[in-house]
């Protein structure tokens, strides 16, 4: 067989890769007295789920993060997308710096700015809310980005077909830009859903109640003060936090990976 | 009266900065204020209950010059960054170019390089906090079995630091294996064919050919890499808290704690402030190869 070498190495790296995954399975899937002996004997169980689906209120931190991310997402579409046409297709004073300023967010984003805006959050009232955890990424200079790339590439005269026929600005961009973008929107739904579900940080800092709390930081409350050492619940109630993000991306695996190509293309 | 309102639909000033405000403004509150107030914060003192804020200078500076716990998160920091990058962007490059090829198997490997980027941080933490518990999880566990002593792996000072790092190039490489794997498949075959006419081996092409059209990439890549280690540090939250001794402490975990844990935020912006200088470093330094033009265009 041709290239043997590296058919053997490839897949040494991938067991090694899914290693600490199958290990996470494996223990959540067991009863305890089986979470480190491996035997191909041993009973399989949910008893660990439900365990942990009782222990803590994962079903409103659930809910809590996909409202998240859905308030997110939506917010980022519709800003990123007029932001994105006015600065493909506008010829304004001030674009030059105002788009240098955007993209200032690429390098300096709101992660590390923690300090200055849960001040500013705690002055709008919006601590402990979803509101307040998702208000600083709404506005995405990658976002901006792609999509003004994006709009770019979309002919002049289809825009100016659509003036002609009366459109306004907004019209124009609803029925020429946006159809014409609509990969480009998959794969940056997809890369910014699975970035919020996953953020951790702020929403740490910003929420200290079960109202609020997304399941990463519900997750973290839970595995550090509820369970002790219980490792057989605390990676079941680790699956079922990344649960719904991974059996997506099972699912849909073609489509993430050829969003997050995208993304990273520009 | 409805002749100016027609003007103005018809005016690009107008229309731009329209269409730009919602964003601009979000903007503006959420990253160029609150990177302002930081350095404004930083020249004062933390308001108590008894005693408001004052004009303090460069104290909060002068403090931190002499806070052995910023120099060694700044050193451990460096330390990660040097630890975490070259090695995740090269297993990327392996990744990539071992899945762009036809081997057995090429869907399941690509699957399985890539799924620690959909997990949270703080899942995958959870899951290697396991791995490293003494005496009971995997990691010790193989070590015994090759009959060496039982090591508390992330609560010894030696090690810890190691411990984030192998974590962390975990979870990144087949995120940045994504973007080479990209721009492998834009490389026109081509090349490789008229290469194995003119008899170059399959490591002089890679050098000569495929890792400079991979320049871009590169230092795309990098850019990321350098930016995600001064900014993720869910898992020393998880993990270790920063311990032991501050061993394990990076830059933003410090500010956090001094922010967060402390609520001493003059201090903390003193702190934010050096953040923010390496991030523009990293921004200027981008700026300065693109202009070279490593590659291309």
């Amino acid at each position: 067989m041709k290239r043997l070498p590296e058919t053997i190495g490839a897949w040494l790296l991938g067991l090694v890769w899914i290693l600490p995954l199958a290990y996470a399975g494996w223990t959540a899937f067991h009863p305890r007295e089986y979470s480190a002996r491996f035997v191909l004997t041993a009973p399989l169980t949910l008893g660990n789920f439900a365990d942990a689906w009782r222990a803590a209120p994962f079903a409103r931190y659930c809910l809590n993060t996909v409202l998240l991310v859905t308030l997110i997402l939506v917010a980022q579409l519709v800003l990123c997308t007029l932001a994105a046409y006015a600065f493909a297709r506008f010829e304004f004073a001030g674009r030059s710096v105002a788009f240098f300023l955007v993209l200032v967010q690429l390098m300096i984003m709101p992660d590390v700015l923690i300090v200055e805006n849960y001040r500013t959050m705690s002055r709008l009232g919006a601590l402990d809310t979803v509101l307040g955890i998702g208000l600083p990424y709404m506005a995405s200079a990658f976002g901006i980005f792609l999509l003004r790339q994006t709009f770019k590439t979309v002919p002049k005269e289809l825009d100016e077909a659509a003036r002609v026929e009366g459109a306004g600005p907004l019209l124009t961009l609803w029925r020429v830009y946006v159809p014409l973008a609509r990969p480009v929107y998959i794969a940056y739904a997809l890369v910014s859903v699975s970035y919020h579900w996953n953020n951790f940080l702020w929403p740490l800092i910003v929420t200290n109640s079960v109202t609020s709390r997304p399941l990463t930081v519900g997750l973290q409350v839970f595995s550090s003060t509820d369970q002790g050492v219980d490792w057989s619940i605390i990676t079941a109630a680790t699956l079922l936090t990344s649960g719904p993000l991974l059996v997506a991306f099972l699912i849909f695996q073609r489509q993430f990976v050829q969003s997050f190509m995208r993304a990273g293309i520009r | 009266m409805r002749g100016s309102v027609r003007r103005a639909t018809n005016n690009p000033h107008v229309i731009g900065w329209l269409l730009l405000l919602p964003a601009a403004a979000l903007l503006v509150t959420f990253t160029h204020y609150p990177a302002a107030a930081t350095l404004y914060h930083s020249f004062f003192s933390t308001a108590k209950a008894a005693r408001p804020a004052v004009w303090v200078g460069l104290e909060n500076y002068q403090a931190m010059a002499a806070d052995p716990v910023f120099w060694q998160s700044l050193r451990n920091n460096l330390w990660f960054a040097l630890g975490t990058i070259p090695t995740s962007m090269a297993l990327a490059l392996a990744m990539a170019l071992l899945v762009n090829e036809t081997l057995r198997g090429r869907a399941f490997l690509r699957l399985a390089y890539f799924t620690p980027t959909i997990l949270p941080m703080i899942a995958v933490a959870n899951i290697w906090l396991f791995f490293y518990t003494p005496g009971y999880g995997l990691v010790d566990r193989l070590v015994q079995a090759i009959g060496l002593p039982s090591h508390n792996w992330l609560g010894s000072r030696e090690t810890v630091l190691a411990c984030l790092i192998v974590v962390t190039i975990w979870k990144e490489a087949g995120f940045f294996m994504i973007f080479y794997l990209a721009a492998l498949q834009s490389i026109a075959p081509v090349l490789a064919e008229a290469a194995s006419i003119e008899g170059a081996g399959r490591w002089y092409f890679f050098r000569r050919v495929t890792f400079p059209l991979l320049m871009p990439t590169t230092l795309f890549v990098l850019v990321n890499a350098v930016i995600n280690s001064f900014r993720l540090v869910d898992h020393i939250v998880v993990m270790t808290k920063g311990g032991p001794d501050n061993a394990s402490s990076l830059l933003l975990y410090y500010i956090y704690d001094v922010g967060f844990k402390f609520w001493d935020t003059a201090y903390a912006a003193a702190l934010t402030m050096v953040l923010l200088l390496i991030l523009a470093g990293v921004a200027i330094g981008q700026f300065v190869l693109l202009e070279r033009r490593i590659h291309y265009q």
